[in-house]
């Protein structure tokens, strides 16, 4: 027997395309739950930096796949919550009883901006591209998380690409097989690389496929322009299945490198959206109440200690480490440094993650009085004191809130504890460099959700994590944490896996990220504040009328 | 000894004739440069910078890496300047004494500046001169060995130097001692090239006298002008230049600091209601500058015989 | 002279292939690849990225192949990091956008530098000079990262005259900004430097004697002097256009125009061999035009020096 997992929203879904039917003829003038809407729909926001790629196969960072969201329109889409999905090109799927095999159905009508059907035989092409050897993207670990069927022979190219288990059964139903039962799996297919791409348009344009001129797609935009290092402009694609309820008519990204620069251009009027720089929030919120705003992110902020084998002897003694964490205030980074919404973490989890309950740590109960006399005794303890001063130093990549946040870490230590540490920044690949060779004492991490789960993060402590820069390894974590990807809640593994890091503190998590924002006061009510990932879509933004 | 005697007798008077035109042609100089009120007031600045730069630590309350975190990020709006707290120049933005922090900018920033144009008043104007002076061939492969690294774009060099050998102030060095002499030898060249066809250069040569001396005897003393007013170009040229670096975040490694990085900070903080903390590093750099500038002129004015 | 032109030209090839070789040792003992990323690659992956853009090849094979795609092909290879853009098209976008501040950056700072510099010179210590003389050295000590914020919150933020940024095809409100925050301190430069060569030349025994003549000022300002006056000038002009056309990498990234300068340094920064390669080339090609543009200029003005 298959469970018939019909897709969660699909009232919802109803409700608005009915909505829509009722407010076809005057959809200019009010928006989803009948608010009066702006006349102009252009959304300009800034990018801090360009995106690597437009292709679905191939897109890395943020910046490119917000665009792609765009762009392109994958299985299912992320709700305006983001704890549950929306159908996309499929509208339902079937799960076997194994958990191993999904079949979606998949809407028929969906249109390629060219007018070709969106078949499930795009999803296969656009698969098997993304895993193979010869696109050698760098995302192609991507698929190789979903479990695919022999995925890691084939982007190895060991298997041909026909062996990767995705199949299109007719043109409207697509069958996935896995190598081992994913609970998630259905959340992964909002992310970029699941989408489909146009086959004809990639064989006849190559490389250049996603040039203006002749990108091909199925989402609720196309790209009309795209000057590299300056600006990326979409309009709405009238193609798309569900375009007479996409009220925004055109996207512009700017890119603007400087963030100061940027905040300038939104306060002149140029912009929609930017990021607020570290600490102006308090004043901004202060100035502009209506147009500063802030929500969780699906983010943490650490700090790793090396603990390889040639790693610092000190770092190798769980007092030091403890002593170093607990003399981290974190309640002043998070109120003076950083001022922006974000939550001091004394856990690596972010509490924002969903079905996660931050498990109490002994840590996080204590005030920061406590907390320093403890982080004193135990490094006393370990033996360091005025005449065995502890120093090392920490390295962290180039900017300014890195700066501040690094600047305020040496001198709590400094100041409780007589540590001598030595900063030192570095630009973003030399960082990286030092970081995956264990060429560093104590380096800056943040990880953002892959997907809104809490292995997401856990896993990264792993002792065979590829993003285990501090090389941890607890069998016990281990084992917990492979436990946990088949166990029916496995919410106690995870609260266990986090005791035990607030134990050996393996990494001092700093705090959870917040999104913080410059934003039109009138795009405030359509953007998805509650997506702690921030997939957010343009389709389902408006403005609303001034009032 | 007999021997001998004659010949010292010959060098002491040599010397004396040496001395004695010495005295004369810096004499003449000195008084003109006491006579110009712009260079003096110049100069006396330029030497109190570099006090401040030196002892002015001594009556700093606090270290320069010292954190107030009740001043910092949302806060520092608080740690305006006041005599009372001791932050006479306010905190940066770190909650840190930009009176300390400016001091030691200021050091920074004068090292690199001065380093700089030393490399570039020794060797560039010695290359350029004997490149212009001989020519013809040595010339081309001279000047071409300028041009090749030239091409390669500074900014990338620095970029990449800072990157492969690790961010230090020696290596901020090294690459700006690198790159300075480059338009220094250019410049000497080029002026070497319109001063060696005049009479005085023809008459030594006729003379006989060797390729080396004229150079240093009467090829680079007739540069001495125009090296003068590009050292004094270039010194706050290389203080800029250091600022850029420290703009795009390849500067000094922290706690260090200099002007340029101050002044970055500062800048960015400069619609957030922290004016000071662009102020008081700009005031520094501009009157650093400026003061060269002054006193480059009035060198300028005073060295060349020809002006009066 | 024609001779010299061609002469300098061969000898231009050589300086480009010194380029190179120094471009690429450089690069590669730079530490990071460009497909580092936050999350190391597998290594099946890396392998077949690395053997996409020939990285797996040795140093000087993916040299000499580069080389060659130049020479026959005028092929500067695809970008490592912008994945639907080869070299060619960076250059092609970025270049004109710099092209356009420069030249009119160069003009202004040319234009406004000498007549701000010879009318100094002309009245010595008069009001004149004192403010000639205030106005470049200020120009000259506001740093352009310091100069180019304030721009925008006064155009931009207050007046509203001015977009804070972008290029947009290079519209000419576009333009104003970058080009007077890149022009600035080289304008001054220029003034400083002919203000001082100017006098030089006003005391020398030719000016004199056309003075003693009693020919106007203006006149022999302008026949007899500003030529000589404006040898020095020209030996910075080379070096200081090669830097306005290549764009101050710091007026690129405030004001987002998307030129080359922005390109150069998210490259270095982002290890995309294949667009570094090509700005340095590009960099250094231009250096050499304008050196030799500058050295002709100067036989030309100075009839006395023979190649």
């Amino acid at each position: 027997m298959t469970i018939h997992n019909k897709l969660l929203m699909s009232t919802a879904a109803a409700m608005i395309a009915m909505s829509g039917v009722a407010f076809a003829e005057s959809h200019a003038m009010t928006g989803p739950n009948g608010e009066a809407l702006a006349e102009t729909q252009e959304f300009t926001y800034r990018v801090l930096d360009e995106h690597s790629s437009l292709d679905p196969g191939i897109v890395e960072d943020v910046t490119g796949s917000e665009v792609v969201r765009d762009l392109f329109e994958g299985l299912y889409n992320d709700s305006k919550t983001g704890a549950t999905l929306e159908p996309g090109v499929a509208l339902s799927h079937d799960v076997s009883d194994d958990g191993m095999t999904y079949t979606f159905t998949l809407r028929e009508g969906a249109e390629w901006s060219n007018g070709d059907p969106v078949t499930a035989g795009d999803f296969v092409y656009a698969w098997r591209r993304a895993a193979s050897p010869e696109l050698a993207s760098p995302y192609a670990w991507y698929m190789s998380l979903m479990s695919l069927e022999n995925v890691d022979e084939v982007i190895s190219g060991d298997a041909p690409l026909e062996d990767l288990g995705v199949t299109a059964i007719d043109d409207y139903t697509l069958e996935v097989r896995l190598k081992e039962p994913l609970p998630y799996f259905p959340q992964m297919l909002t992310h970029a690389t699941t989408f489909p791409v146009p086959q004809s348009v990639v064989e006849e344009h190559g490389d250049r496929w996603t040039r203006p001129e002749n990108i091909v797609s199925n989402g609720a935009y196309v790209l009309e322009e795209h000057v590299p290092q300056e600006r990326s402009v979409r309009v709405k694609n009238d193609m798309y299945w569900d375009a007479e309820n996409t009220i925004v008519e055109r996207v512009t990204a700017l890119v603007i490198n400087d963030e100061n620069q940027a905040l300038t251009r939104f306060l002149a009027g140029e912009l929609d959206r930017t990021e607020v720089p570290a600490g102006q929030f308090p004043r901004l919120k202060e100035e502009h109440p209506d147009e500063a705003i802030s929500f969780p992110r699906l983010c943490n902020y650490y700090y790793t200690f090396n603990l390889r084998e040639d790693g610092p002897e000190a770092f190798k003694d769980q007092r030091v480490r403890q002593a170093l964490a607990l003399a981290v205030d974190r309640n002043v980074i998070v109120e003076n440094v950083l001022a922006g919404g974000q939550s001091p973490a004394y856990t690596f989890t972010p509490a924002a993650t969903a079905n996660f309950e931050v498990p109490g740590v002994e840590m996080a109960g204590m005030t920061q009085q406590e907390r320093n006399a403890k982080a004193q005794d135990l490094l006393a303890e370990a033996g360091y004191g005025a005449d065995n001063p502890l120093s090392f130093e920490m390295v962290y990549n180039t900017s300014d809130a890195h700066r501040s946040v690094a600047v305020a870490m040496s001198q709590m230590w400094n100041q409780t504890l007589g540590v001598e540490t030595t900063l030192a920044n570095m630009e973003w690949q030399t960082f990286l460099e030092a970081r995956n060779n264990g060429d560093f004492e104590l380096a800056r991490g943040a990880w953002c959700g892959d997907y809104n789960e809490a292995s997401t993060f856990l896993d990264l402590l792993q002792t065979n994590s590829g993003y285990n820069d501090a090389k941890y390894s607890n069998a016990e974590v281990d084992q917990l944490l492979a436990d946990a990807k088949t166990a029916e809640d496995p919410g106690a593994n995870y609260t266990q896996v986090e005791q035990i890091i607030a134990e050996e503190m393996p990494v001092i998590p700093v705090y959870h990220y917040a999104g913080v924002y410059m934003m039109d006061e009138n795009l405030i009510p359509s953007w998805p504040v509650e997506n702690v990932q921030q997939n957010w879509y343009s389709k389902d933004l408006y403005f609303v009328a001034d009032e | 000894m007999k021997l001998a005697e004659p010949d010292a007798k010959m060098l002491q008077e040599v010397g004396a004739l040496a001395e004695v035109r010495g005295r004369s042609l810096w004499a003449d100089a000195r008084a003109r440069f006491l006579r110009n009120k712009a260079a003096l007031i110049g100069l006396v600045v330029l030497i109190l910078i570099c006090l401040f730069a030196a002892f002015g630590g001594l009556i700093a309350q606090y270290e320069r890496d010292f954190v107030d975190f009740s001043l910092m990020g949302a806060n520092a709006y608080q740690g305006s300047p006041s005599i009372e707290t001791g932050h006479y120049f306010g905190v940066d933005i770190d909650g840190r004494d930009l009176y300390a922090r400016t001091v030691q900018g200021t050091r920074i920033s004068l090292l690199v500046g001065i380093v700089g144009a030393l490399v570039a008043v020794l060797v560039g104007t010695l290359y350029g001169a004997t490149a212009g002076y001989i020519g013809g061939r040595v010339d081309n492969i001279m000047m071409r060995t300028v041009d090749v690294l030239m091409s390669i774009p500074f900014m990338f060099v620095l970029i990449l130097m800072l990157v492969i050998f690790g961010r230090s102030i020696l290596m901020l060095f090294i690459g700006i001692g690198l790159i300075s002499w480059l338009d220094m030898a250019r410049i000497a060249r080029g002026q070497t090239l319109t001063i060696k066809n005049k009479e005085f250069v023809e008459a030594a040569v006729a003379t006989g006298v060797k390729p080396l001396k004229i150079i240093l005897r009467h090829v680079v003393p007739n540069l001495l002008g125009i090296v003068i007013v590009y050292a004094t170009l270039l010194v706050p040229q290389m203080i800029i230049f250091e600022s850029f670096i420290s703009y795009l975040g390849l500067g000094v490694q922290e706690p260090n600091t200099s002007l340029g990085a101050l002044m970055s900070l500062g800048t960015k903080q400069m619609n957030n209601g922290t004016l000071w903390m662009l102020f008081y590093p700009l005031f520094f750099f501009l009157i650093t500058l400026f003061a060269f500038f002054f006193v480059g002129d009035g060198l300028r004015d005073a060295l060349d015989p020809k002006d009066r | 002279m024609f001779a010299y032109i061609v002469r300098r030209l061969a000898i231009a090839i050589p300086t480009i292939l010194i380029l190179v070789v120094i471009s690429f040792l450089l690069m590669y003992s730079a530490p990071g690849g460009p497909f580092n990323s936050e999350r190391p690659l597998p290594a099946e992956v890396m392998a077949n990225l690395e053997a996409k853009y020939g990285l797996d090849q040795p140093m000087w094979r993916q040299m000499v192949s580069y080389v060659w795609g130049v020479v026959t092909q005028f092929d500067f290879g695809p970008s490592f990091q912008y994945t639907d853009r080869t070299v060619n098209d960076v250059i092609a976008q970025g270049f004109p956008v710099t092209l356009t501040y420069g030249l009119w950056s160069a003009i202004v700072a040319m234009v406004v530098g000498v007549s701000l510099g010879v009318s100094a010179a002309v009245r010595q210590n008069s009001v004149l000079d004192y403010l000639a003389v205030g106005i470049t050295i200020g120009a000259q000590a506001l740093p352009n990262f310091v100069m180019a914020p304030i721009l925008v919150l006064i155009f931009t933020l207050w007046l509203g005259w001015l977009p804070g940024g972008g290029w947009n095809g290079g519209q000419w409100e576009y333009v104003i900004m970058p080009v007077i925050a890149l022009s600035t301190s080289y304008m001054a430069s220029i003034a400083r430097i002919t203000r001082s060569s100017m006098l030089e030349v006003l005391n020398s025994n030719f000016i004199r004697t056309a003075q003693a003549k009693g020919l106007p000022m203006r006149r022999v300002v302008l026949r007899h002097a500003l030529k000589p006056a404006l040898l020095p000038v020209l030996s910075y002009l080379g070096p200081a256009m090669v830097g306005m056309i290549t764009g101050s990498v710091v007026v690129d990234i405030i004001f987002s125009t998307g030129g080359i300068g922005q390109f150069f340094v998210n490259s270095a920064f982002n290890r995309d061999y294949a667009v570094i390669m090509g700005i340095t080339l590009l960099v250094g090609v231009l250096t050499i035009s304008f050196n030799l543009i500058v050295d002709i200029l100067y036989a030309w003005i100075d009839p006395k020096i023979r190649y």
